[in-house]
């Protein structure tokens, strides 16, 4: 196990090398002079030279990649141009928001996605596995953007039984200030006790964690689906039909188990790509995550605010990747010996 | 005389593709309607002017009817017309970013493939660097720096796109570098560039082809993101997730602006997606 665990380590520290690499290839790609971007377009020639001093435009660029990266290890991610703020900062403001917002939309998305596809497993080529398979297909299909739009102007404008946008009600900060813990609304009004808060937050979280929802709930389906029907074939599922349990009892009890081992590990993989669908759907509800913020730093070309949401979810991304690996390594020895 | 063409004509491909199931079927007519509505798009669309950018301020935002079936827009373009043109954005720019990625990963793939050694282990730790972003995540950081427009949203989902055929083609390639008539032709003494090019090429191509038709959803998905976000696609061009993006204010008041065009993405991908499942669910058997 530790050789496995050193090698599989090593690996995802070099793909992080290599994505910081990426990241400021693509940042240095800018065809604008991010000095311009800072300083304004009224500056000085001396204001200008200062701010290409300051961001050390003038040095070439194995020099500027060798600052950045030590910049980030010493936990400085560059000044936002849109909010002038340390990029690291507004990166810990945004982002248990966005934690908030996917962990609701892949809870939804596990209690829906599973027993419809073990619904669709138990009926195989009958009505209900028909329409499992036709609204998990339509759900993985839908633009995230347009369900977001769809849903808020019937649910929210239209009907009015959820709030338009935002993550709670802004009022309530003066009734019922929240402590922050975590930094995640839902979480701290919770411990806190704050109910008015929870309340509000949980009704302001409903569409959008729906609409991200989506996406996650139509590939749990699916592949819990696909792996229940090769389960129930194999000789374990023989022997149980043969013992006398019913076909639902072979697959809920028996081949739910094994089956349910690939699904988990698609939902931390599907993890990283919901917080990237989730910056449209943020856009949309006005949810105060990193979608938002990487909204706005795209409105204003903010570089190094990209770079910042960029770098951040491909890390959690790797993160991801490695934990189900050594969960995998742990539960199923096979795993080590590749 | 017929009976024994008969199970030759069951190996056929078409023959094999008959056999996939209703949902795939439907995807595939789906499909084959969008794509016809595309090529003819010009001769079809009832105010073929209106894919354009041309304006009828008099005719703004009227709801659908017979003279305008989804409607008009902010600047009274017939929302129908558009949708048909749009359909040939959409599919020009999945057709070219799978050409491209496909092309790339092909050609990286086999090398890794077939060289092993080294040259696999950079390629390899390569596609893990660009897998690590979530295609739309990549797309959208090159896509602020280019200049937006189409041409930008092909380059930039092309880059993210290519690592997946990469990876499958050198398991494939490698899996292929081990037979025999790749023995075979080491020792009679073939180049190296030939046996790839004229032996193992040919017999990796399969799955990627198939991979790739079954990517087109994706990218359409990622295409119309960019767009809603400004970062593909301007006026006038006739592109569905730009016209959802400009459209979005009006959706309360005037449902069909944002409705049609979002339909249209949503139809394209899920003739895509139908149509690949049931091609890999009849390709694996």
């Amino acid at each position: 196990m530790p050789r496995y665990l050193i090698r599989r380590l090593g690996q995802a520290l070099l793909v992080v090398a290599g994505v910081i690499v990426l990241t400021f290839a693509v940042m240095r790609l800018v065809p604008g002079d991010p000095a311009v971007a800072y300083a304004g377009p009224k500056a000085t020639a001396a204001e200008l030279a200062e701010a290409r001093r300051r961001f050390g435009l003038d040095d070439p660029l194995p020099v500027q990649l060798w600052n950045y990266v030590r910049d980030l290890l010493h936990g400085d991610w560059g000044i936002s141009l849109h909010t002038r703020q340390p990029v690291r900062d507004d990166l810990f403001q945004a982002f248990p928001a966005s934690l908030e917002l996917v962990g609701a939309a892949l809870i939804i998305a596990v209690a829906a996605g599973i027993p419809l596809g073990v619904a669709a497993a138990r009926y195989k080529g009958r009505l209900p596995d028909l329409s499992v398979r036709l609204s998990s297909m339509l759900a993985v299909s839908v633009p995230v953007f347009w369900l977001a739009l769809a849903l808020q102007t019937v649910f929210a404008s239209g009907l009015g039984w959820f709030p338009v946008a935002g993550e709670y009600d802004a009022s309530l900060d003066r009734t019922s200030p929240l402590h922050l813990y975590t930094n995640i609304t839902a979480v701290d009004a919770l411990i806190t006790g704050n109910w008015p808060i929870l309340t509000s937050t949980l009704s302001h979280l409903v569409l959008p964690a729906l609409v991200i929802a989506a996406y996650p709930a139509g590939v749990v389906a699916q592949m819990t689906r696909a792996a229940l029907i090769e389960e129930s074939s194999r000789d374990h599922a023989r022997l149980e039909r043969a013992l006398g349990f019913g076909e639902t009892a072979v697959l809920t009890r028996f081949a739910l188990r094994p089956a349910l081992n690939p699904v988990l590990s698609l939902i931390a993989l599907v993890f990283a790509y919901s917080i990237v669908n989730g910056f449209l759907v943020e856009a949309v509800f006005n949810w105060p995550g990193l979608g938002r913020y990487a909204a706005d730093s795209i409105r204003s070309l903010d570089t190094p605010a990209i770079a910042g949401v960029t770098l951040l979810v491909a890390v959690l991304y790797v993160v991801a990747n490695l934990a189900v690996d050594l969960l995998q390594g742990v539960v199923d020895p096979r795993v080590r010996a590749r | 005389m017929t009976a024994p063409a008969l199970p030759a004509l069951r190996r056929t491909p078409l023959r094999r593709l008959a056999g996939v199931d209703r949902l795939a079927a439907a995807g595939a007519v789906l499909l084959g309607i969008i794509v016809l509505a595309a090529l003819l798009a010009p001769w079809i669309a009832p105010y073929p002017d209106d894919g354009g950018s041309a304006t009828h301020p008099l005719e703004a935002l009227l709801p659908p009817s017979g003279a305008h079936w989804f409607g008009t827009d902010q600047v009274g373009r017939d929302v129908f017309s558009r949708v048909l043109f749009g359909a040939r954005t959409s599919l020009l720019i999945a057709v070219a970013v799978l050409a491209i990625s496909g092309v790339i990963g092909v050609v990286l793939g086999v090398v890794a493939g077939y060289a092993g050694g080294w040259a696999r282990d950079v390629i390899m730790r390569v596609t893990d660097v660009f897998l690590a972003f979530p295609a739309l995540l990549l797309s959208l950081a090159l896509a602020v720096v280019l200049q937006p427009s189409v041409t930008t949203v092909i380059v930039a989902i092309a880059v993210t796109w290519w690592p997946w055929y990469a990876r499958l083609t050198a398991s494939v390639a490698a899996s292929v570098a081990t037979r025999g008539f790749v023995d075979a032709a080491r020792c009679l003494g073939v180049p190296a560039p030939l046996i790839v090019l004229r032996h193992v090429l040919p017999n990796s191509l399969t799955p990627v082809l198939v991979q790739l038709s079954l990517d087109g959803g994706g990218v359409i998905l990622t295409a119309a993101a960019l767009s809603y976000l400004g970062l593909g696609a301007h006026e006038p061009t006739s592109e569905w997730g730009l016209m959802v993006q400009q459209g979005q204010t009006l959706f309360t008041t005037d449902w069909w602006v944002v409705t049609f065009p979002g339909l249209a993405i949503l139809a394209t991908a899920f003739a895509f997606n139908v149509l690949g499942e049931g091609l890999r669910a009849r390709l694996s058997r």
